[in-house]
C-alpha cells in the first residue's frame, strides 16, 4: 500500500517536471533572438571576423546544438535529455555546462532563501500566535503591526531602501556581493562570517517582506483554534497557560501552516531571484534573469527545471511529513 | 453535615453593547458529598454560567461580580488565580460535553491525560502516572489501549469516557458534568450515565449535571435544581419534582414532558424566555405565569424552604413558610 502511494507520487512528479519542462522549452522559443548569434556578433564588433563569417560560425554552432532542425523535433530531443538529467550547455557562455552554472550558484541561493524561509516562518507564526492569543500582554500583540504593513511593500523597493540606508548611508553592512573581494572562499571561520554577514541585509529585506504573511495566516488560525473545545478544557484541567500555549493551541494551529511552507517556498524562490540580483549574489535567481536577458534558454530551461524539481520534491517531502505532524492523516 | 459545595449569592454578568445581561443572579446552593444534582433550564437560562463560574473560567465580556463557591472548605473566589489553577481537577472538576471536540487532536489519549496529572502533583514518576491514568481509564471502561490512541480513533462515547476518565483523575470533591450526553445517541448516553453514576459513587463526589434531558436525570440524580433566568426557581428531590413541583415554572416544564398517559397532547409553556439584558421586574417569571398576582411584578422573591428540604423562589407559597 505505501509503497503503491509513493508510486504514484513520482508518477505525479514526473508529470509535473514534463508538464513544467513543456511550458518551458515553448516560451524562450517564441521569441527569434538567436542567443549564439548574439555573442558572435558581439564578439565580431570588438573586431575579429567579419559578418560572412559570422553566419558560418552562427550556422556551424547552430547545426552542433542542433538548432538548425525542426522545433518539434529539438523539442523531443530536449525531452530526452531531460529525462536522461542532462541539461546541456550554456549557449552564451559555452563550453561551461548548465550543471556546472547551478553547482557554483546553489549554495548561495540555498543559503539566502533557507535562512530567510524559516526564519520568517517561525517569527511570523511566533508573533502570529502571540497576536491572537487572549492572554498575551498588549505590547507583544501589537508587535506584529508594523510586519503586516511591510507586507504591503514588495521585496524589491525593501531591498533598494536597506540598500541604500544601512549600506550605502550608514555603512553598516557591505554593499552587496556575496563576500569582501580580495579573500579567497574557503571553511575558515573568518570567511564563514564574512559570508554571513554579507547574507543580513538580503535576507532582512526577504524577511521583512514575508513574516507579515505568517503572521496574518496564524493570527486568523489562532483566533479560531483558542475558540476551540481542546483549548478551553485544558484550561479547566488546570494545565499551565505555557502549556496549553504550546501544546494545545500552537501545535494544532501550525498545522496548516506548514503546507502554505512548502507553498511559499516557491513563491520566495522569484523574490529571491531579485533580490540576488540587487544584491549581486552569485546565487541562482541571479543566473536566471542573466540567461533571460541573454535568452539563453538552455540555461533558462536548466534552472526552471531544477526549481520545479526541487519545489515539487519538496512538495512530496511535506505530504509525508505531514502524518507526523497531524495523526488524523494517515496514509494508507 | 457541612455541605461539600456552598454556593452563596453568587452574581455574574456579562458586558454586552446593548448594556449590562445579569446571567446569574444571586445564586444560592449547598450540596452534600457523594450527592447528584441535575440542574436544568432553557437555553440562556445559566446553568453553563454557573458551571463557569464555579470554576472561575468566565471569560470578558463576562464578569463574576460577587458572592462565594466554598468547596470543602474553601472560597475559590478568594483564590489567587494560580491557586484556582492548581484547584481546577483536584478540588472542583469540569467534565465537558466531550463527545465532539473536547479532545486534542494532535497529542495522543495519554499525553493529555499525564499533562493533567501533571500540572498538579509535578513530582510523581512517570510511571506513577501512567499507571494512574490506566487506572482512571479502566473504571470508565476503557481499555488501557487507549491510552496510546488519538482522539479520532475513538466513538463519540469512548471520547465522552475520557473526558470522565480526565475528570477523576484528581478525585475531586465536585464534578461538574456540562451535557455529557448531548450529541451521543440514547444506548450510548445511558452507559455514559451509568459510568459517571459508578464512578461517583467510587470516590463519593458530588456531582452537577447540566442538561436538557428531564428523563435521563430523573433515573441518575437526586436532586434537581430548575433555573430560570439567572435564579435558581426550585431546588427540590427528583420524587417531589417529578410527581409535586411547587414553582409554576417547574410546573410547566414537567407539564410540557411527554409521558404515557397523555399521548401526543404535550403542554408548552406560552412566551418566551426573557432576555437577560431586560429581565422583567420582580418574578422574573411572572410575564408568563398563569398563577401571577400583583406582588410577583413588584417584588423579587425570596427562596424559602418548605417541607424540610424544598426550596422555592414564589410568592404563590408566602404565608407557607
Amino acid at each position: 500500500m505505501k509503497l503503491r502511494l509513493i508510486l504514484r507520487r513520482v508518477a505525479f512528479l514526473i508529470m509535473v517536471v514534463w508538464a513544467a519542462s513543456t511550458i518551458t522549452f515553448f516560451i524562450p522559443r517564441m521569441s527569434d533572438r538567436n542567443p549564439i548569434r548574439e555573442r558572435f556578433a558581439e564578439l565580431a564588433r570588438t573586431g575579429g571576423f567579419s559578418a560572412s563569417d559570422l553566419e558560418v560560425i552562427v550556422a556551424s554552432y547552430n547545426k552542433k546544438f542542433g538548432l538548425d532542425k525542426p522545433l518539434w523535433e529539438q523539442y523531443v530531443d530536449y525531452i530526452g535529455s531531460v529525462a536522461r538529467l542532462d541539461l546541456g550547455v550554456s549557449l552564451n557562455r559555452f563550453p561551461k555546462t548548465v550543471m556546472e552554472i547551478i553547482y557554483e550558484s546553489l549554495p548561495w541561493t540555498i543559503v539566502l532563501l533557507f535562512v530567510s524561509a524559516i526564519l520568517s516562518f517561525v517569527i511570523g507564526n511566533l508573533l502570529g500566535a502571540v497576536a491572537a492569543w487572549p492572554k498575551s500582554p498588549a505590547w507583544m500583540r501589537s508587535v506584529a503591526t508594523p510586519f503586516i504593513m511591510f507586507m504591503g511593500v514588495p521585496p524589491v523597493l525593501l531591498a533598494i531602501f536597506l540598500l541604500f540606508f544601512l549600506a550605502f548611508r550608514l555603512k553598516l553592512f557591505p554593499l552587496g556581493q556575496a563576500y569582501s573581494t580580495g579573500i579567497a572562499p574557503d571553511w575558515s571561520l573568518s570567511f564563514v562570517m564574512n559570508v554571513a554577514w554579507h547574507q543580513v541585509l538580503p535576507a532582512v529585506s526577504m524577511i521583512l517582506g514575508s513574516v507579515g504573511g505568517w503572521v496574518l495566516s496564524m493570527r486568523g488560525m489562532g483566533v479560531t483554534i483558542q475558540g476551540e473545545d481542546y483549548v478551553n478544557f485544558a484550561e479547566h484541567k488546570g494545565l499551565s497557560g505555557r502549556t496549553i500555549f504550546r501544546d494545545y493551541y500552537l501545535r494544532n494551529a501550525l498545522l496548516p501552516q506548514v503546507t502554505g511552507f512548502a507553498l511559499a517556498l516557491g513563491s520566495l524562490i522569484t523574490s529571491g531571484a531579485v533580490v540576488e540580483s540587487l544584491y549581486a549574489l552569485p546565487g541562482l535567481g541571479q543566473k536566471l534573469s542573466q540567461a533571460i536577458q541573454a535568452n539563453d534558454f538552455l540555461v533558462i530551461y536548466g534552472i526552471v527545471l531544477f526549481i520545479t524539481m526541487s519545489v515539487a520534491t519538496l512538495m512530496v517531502l511535506v505530504e509525508f511529513l505531514y502524518p507526523l505532524l497531524d495523526p488524523r492523516i494517515k496514509q494508507d | 453535615m457541612t455541605p461539600i459545595l456552598q454556593i452563596r449569592d453568587l452574581q455574574v454578568s456579562y458586558y454586552t453593547d446593548l448594556g449590562r445581561a445579569t446571567a446569574l443572579n444571586k445564586v444560592n446552593l449547598d450540596l452534600n458529598s457523594g450527592e447528584k444534582l441535575g440542574l436544568v433550564g432553557e437555553s440562556g437560562s445559566g446553568k453553563s454560567t454557573m458551571a463557569l463560574a464555579m470554576m472561575r473560567m468566565i471569560k470578558p465580556p463576562g464578569r463574576i461580580e460577587g458572592g462565594s463557591v466554598t468547596v470543602g472548605g474553601v472560597d475559590l473566589m478568594q483564590l489567587s488565580d494560580e491557586e484556582m489553577r492548581m484547584s481546577r481537577l483536584s478540588r472542583i472538576a469540569y467534565i465537558p460535553q466531550g463527545a465532539m471536540n473536547s479532545l486534542n487532536p494532535v497529542m495522543r489519549i495519554g499525553a493529555q491525560m499525564i499533562d493533567a496529572v501533571r500540572a498538579h502533583v509535578p513530582d510523581m514518576s512517570k510511571e506513577e502516572m501512567t499507571e494512574r491514568c490506566m487506572q482512571s481509564l479502566e473504571s470508565v471502561d476503557l481499555k488501557r489501549n487507549v491510552f496510546s490512541m488519538y482522539a479520532h480513533e475513538l466513538s463519540g462515547g469512548m471520547k465522552q469516557r475520557v473526558c470522565i476518565a480526565i475528570g477523576i483523575l484528581l478525585k475531586p470533591q465536585v464534578i461538574i458534568a456540562d451535557e455529557p450526553t448531548s450529541a451521543l445517541d440514547v444506548v450510548t448516553q445511558r452507559q455514559v450515565m451509568e459510568t459517571i453514576d459508578r464512578v461517583q459513587k467510587e470516590i463519593g463526589t458530588a456531582v452537577i449535571l447540566i442538561g436538557h434531558d428531564m428523563g435521563l436525570m430523573a433515573q441518575f440524580v437526586d436532586k434537581v435544581a430548575v433555573m430560570y433566568a439567572g435564579r435558581l426557581t426550585e431546588v427540590s428531590t427528583v420524587r417531589d419534582m417529578f410527581t409535586n413541583p411547587m414553582h409554576p415554572y417547574a410546573q410547566a416544564l414537567i407539564k410540557s414532558l411527554p409521558n404515557l398517559s397523555n399521548k401526543g397532547v404535550f403542554q408548552g409553556i406560552p412566551g418566551l424566555a426573557p432576555s437577560l439584558l431586560r429581565i422583567p421586574s420582580g418574578c422574573a417569571f411572572h410575564p408568563r405565569c398563569e398563577k401571577a398576582m400583583d406582588i410577583c411584578k413588584t417584588d423579587v422573591p425570596a427562596v424559602e424552604r418548605y417541607d424540610g428540604d424544598r426550596l422555592v423562589a414564589c410568592h404563590l407559597y408566602a404565608e407557607r413558610a
